[in-house]
């Protein structure tokens, strides 16, 4: 079982998702931005937190363009499995492999603290080891969480079963409190909180540790 | 020739910021201002031979993003 996870200049969350990954039973390549192609035979890519390029322009929209993005958003396009958290939400939304776009937080404010995540749907490869309607705890730390899609792609979203995980509190505005989605096909996943944050007794809790177990063995190479 | 791009969050998407701008205005006693939208410029310098086809594929592939975002283009 073969993970890649990207390292941007600015990304700072990318040694903790390789942790979780390692955690779950995967061997971890740090793949560098400047990387044209991922390592063979990788089954799943994650793309971490962090402020890559500084958040210049708009928050992953430098990233998005990077030759490391070219080679994420092909492995995605040929069926890949992939994770983004947070900053690398932000990138995939700009990439344009997930839909919307993450905007300032309605409060303005740069929120980090654990909130309440419902799961959504237990229908992913990434949430199956949850039942959905489950509440866990899972630390968010962003400026720029507030989800925004169109009314006809949020629809399409909630008709599709692809909200992964919504917020019990909405922290930042996000439309129909969504804090996390899946791609089409169901094998990228976004979320703004961060699982492998929660991933650790040293944590102060464990509940993001179910999506990276449950990947084991169930991601296969694209 | 240079171009200016001006990107603002299209109408109907929250600007936070413009309304803070718009709450500390009214503190400050200007209490005229019925509403603040908060947006970019980007001032381009081009060679010779570019487009105003040129400027807008840089809007749509990079500098704004449609998503939220509208763009309009100045030639100067």
């Amino acid at each position: 079982m073969k993970a890649a996870v990207v390292v941007f200049p600015g990304s700072n969350c990318d040694r903790d998702l390789a942790v979780a990954f390692e955690q779950a039973g995967f061997d971890v390549s740090m793949v560098w931005h400047k990387d044209s192609a991922l390592p063979e035979g990788v089954d799943i890519v994650g793309v971490p937190g962090g402020f890559s390029y500084g958040d210049y322009l708009r928050c992953g929209a430098i990233a998005a363009q990077s030759p490391i993005c070219k080679a994420v958003v092909a492995h995605a396009d040929r069926g890949g499995y992939a994770i983004g958290v947070c900053n690398g939400f932000q990138i995939l939304t700009e990439t344009g492999v997930l839909p919307g776009a993450l905007l300032r937080n309605a409060g303005l404010k740069y929120i980090c603290r654990t909130v309440d995540l419902k799961v959504a749907t237990s229908e992913s490869v990434f949430t199956q080891g949850y039942n959905a309607g489950d509440v866990i705890g899972v630390p968010i730390a962003h400026h720029d969480g507030n989800y925004f899609a169109d009314a006809e792609t949020v629809k399409a979203l909630q008709d599709q079963d692809r909200v992964a995980f919504t917020y019990t509190n909405n922290p930042n505005g996000s439309v129909a409190d969504i804090a996390g989605i899946l791609s089409d096909n169901r094998r990228v996943l976004g979320m703004m909180p961060h699982p492998e944050r929660a991933a650790d007794e040293g944590h102060g809790g464990t509940d993001g540790t179910a999506v990276f177990r449950a990947l084991a063995g169930m991601v296969t190479a694209a | 020739m240079k171009a200016r791009v001006h990107v603002m969050l299209k109408n109907g998407v929250l600007d936070p910021q413009g309304e803070a701008v718009r709450h500390a205005l009214g503190a400050l006693g200007f209490d005229k201002v019925e509403g603040v939208r908060q947006g970019k410029v980007i001032d381009l310098d081009l060679a010779d031979g570019a487009t105003e086809a040129d400027v807008t594929a840089m809007c749509e592939k990079l500098l704004a993003n449609t998503v939220i975002e509208s763009y309009s283009i100045e030639l100067q």
